[in-house]
């Protein structure tokens, strides 16, 4: 069962406390809420803006806005929630910046997934075919693209250490493993437990 | 997919407030001898785990579903309500009442005064969306029923149940405000008011005392009419009627040569029939004094136990999306788990009661988990 979920849901599932309250940004069809709630008994709301993955959620029995991220969280009161999801949608948020702000101010905890733009095979695409990269985990053309940035694991560290934000936990995946060997290059994907310096 | 209907319908009554007890107005009137029209379809359970509430808008009354017994007519959310329908009534109780201050049943300014054998008119106490509330819960407790499995409605029917919420959270588990807001608008209150004048300013009116006399037919018909265009969009409106002449030719006189003109005459016109002028009064001054805004909703509960799914309409105008996501943005207050959802729809605020599709869609699926004790 486990072998057909992706490997940062999976990651995710761990992470996560039982009876966590959770809310997940950018739910999709709600397959991460869903999971979360079998593995560890979490009471989630979700927030999407697609027609169609709103009916999905809703089919699942799931809790789910419609709205666009950045007005998704400013009503919540702070601590509101023990996790907050921001899993592959970093790249496609416009105020990113302010939506960390809000996410650490409305959950205990931040949990952060995207894809690493300076993979190794991005950076050779760059660099030798000068074209845009494309991979699994940045799987699109240029012209296609919903992504409106490109961050790499090295830029999202150092974004931390300038706004004092804790990172609690890090990992660093390829396609279905965790990578250790020098992740700013073999990673695909990201995802950081991050929290603000005090609380 | 169509189901059939659940067949034939009869309204029942239920009295309460009898002397020496009586029914306490917000206002601080009371009012005695109260009886409420309803309907129910389904069977309750053992357990009377399985009812939902369903609340009507401004004009609607409690024949929600079915084919009525007295005039064949069907229930106003017939395609809603039924056997496999979006309140199924293979595994709900569905109950709806007329609104006190209503004239389809219900005790209102229609009614005959107890104390003079007359109708009320004007001495009738002026409700409010709480007392319509206090009233279904009276029923409620008739039944037995010590919690609701879900209060559902659409525009005012929608204040309902998220007065339903706010005042009994403990009594209801889920609560589907529809199309409606935590209060009026100054321009939802500005039309109210113009529709109010309308039939005021009929002399027939008679400063409310016309039953002896017949209605104030021209006023309330006004009244209708506009609210008829705020029902329907820009959109729904071009592509009902377009500028279609119900004749060939202009008339270059005052008659209606627009098919819009003659379909707004028609409501007016069949409006006034089975509509009580006051009760139009009555009712749309409730939804004018109506607010939960702020910390008026539930109040002084942390965390909501009620969960919500919160519906508006994109084509609607006269209850903006941004009215309920005011609603969710209080419920986002009060933790209370809340699905919202701004469905895609031409008809404007009528999209409730005609778009039903990814309504039902919606309503079916939210109400299968929440799982009947």
């Amino acid at each position: 069962m486990m072998e057909n979920i992706n490997l940062d849901y999976r990651i995710i599932a761990r992470i996560i406390t039982q009876h966590a309250h959770i809310l997940d940004l950018g739910c999709g069809s709600g397959e991460l809420l869903t999971l979360l709630i079998r593995e560890k008994q979490a009471l989630v709301q979700g927030i999407e803006l697609n027609d169609e993955e709103m009916h999905r959620c809703v089919e699942k029995g799931l809790t789910v806005l419609q709205g666009d991220i950045e007005s998704g969280l400013v009503d919540y009161p702070d601590k509101s929630f023990d996790y907050v999801i921001l899993n592959q949608i970093m790249q496609e948020i416009k105020k990113a910046d302010f939506v960390i702000d809000e996410a650490l101010r409305v959950g205990r905890k931040v949990i952060v997934g995207f894809p690493n733009f300076a993979h190794i095979k991005a950076r050779l695409t760059l660099m030798f075919a000068g074209k845009t990269p494309i991979n699994d985990a940045l799987p699109y053309y240029w012209y296609e693209t919903p992504n409106i940035r490109f961050l790499t694991i090295r830029d999202f560290v150092e974004y931390c250490a300038k706004k004092n934000i804790i990172i609690e936990q890090k990992y660093f995946l390829a396609k279905s493993k965790l990578v250790r060997f020098l992740p700013h290059l073999f990673a695909l994907n990201s995802l950081f437990v991050i929290k603000r310096n005090g609380d | 997919m169509k189901f059939a209907s659940i067949g034939p319908v009869t309204t029942h009554f239920f009295v309460f407030a009898q002397p020496p007890a009586s029914l306490t107005l917000e206002s601080g009137r009371s009012l005695s001898h109260v009886t409420v029209a309803f309907e129910t379809y389904g069977n309750l359970n053992t357990q009377k785990s399985n009812a939902i509430l369903v609340c009507h808008a401004l004009s609607g009354d409690a024949h929600a579903a079915g084919i009525s017994t007295e005039d064949n007519s069907h229930g106003w959310w017939d395609e809603m309500i039924g056997p496999g329908k979006a309140l199924d009534t293979d595994k709900y109780f569905v109950i709806c009442s007329n609104v006190l201050g209503g004239c389809r049943g219900t005790t209102g300014p229609s009614s005959d005064n107890p104390l003079t054998g007359k109708p009320y008119a004007l001495d009738f106490p002026l409700i409010t969306i709480a007392d319509m509330v206090e009233a279904q819960r009276n029923l409620i407790d008739s039944f037995g029923i010590e919690k609701l499995l879900c209060v559902i409605g659409g525009s005012m029917g929608g204040m309902q149940a998220l007065q339903w919420a706010s005042a009994y959270p403990e009594r209801v588990r889920a609560a589907i405000p529809i199309a409606t807001a935590l209060k009026h608008s100054p321009q939802q209150i500005a039309f109210d008011e113009v529709i109010r004048q309308s039939i005021m300013a009929d002399p027939a009116w008679r400063q409310g005392y016309y039953y002896e006399h017949g209605q104030p037919e021209k006023g309330l018909a006004v009244a209708r009419m506009i609210g008829h265009i705020t029902f329907m969009s820009d959109l729904s409106m071009e592509e009902k009627f377009s500028r279609k002449l119900k004749n060939e030719k202009l008339s270059f006189q005052f008659t209606d040569d627009f098919e819009v003109e003659g379909y707004l005459r028609y409501r007016g016109n069949n409006f006034v029939k089975r509509f009580d002028a006051n009760s139009y009064l009555y009712i749309t001054k409730a939804m004018d004094y109506f607010d939960l805004s702020g910390d008026k909703f539930m109040p002084g509960v942390k965390k909501s136990p009620v969960k919500f799914l919160v519906i508006s309409f994109k084509s609607d105008w006269l209850y903006p999306s941004y009215q309920s996501q005011d609603i969710v943005r209080v419920l986002k207050q009060k933790h209370a788990y809340t699905t919202y959802f701004d469905l895609t729809s031409t008809y404007g605020h009528d999209a409730f009661l005609i778009e039903i599709a990814d309504e039902t869609r919606l309503i079916r699926n939210f109400l299968a988990n929440i799982r009947i004790d």
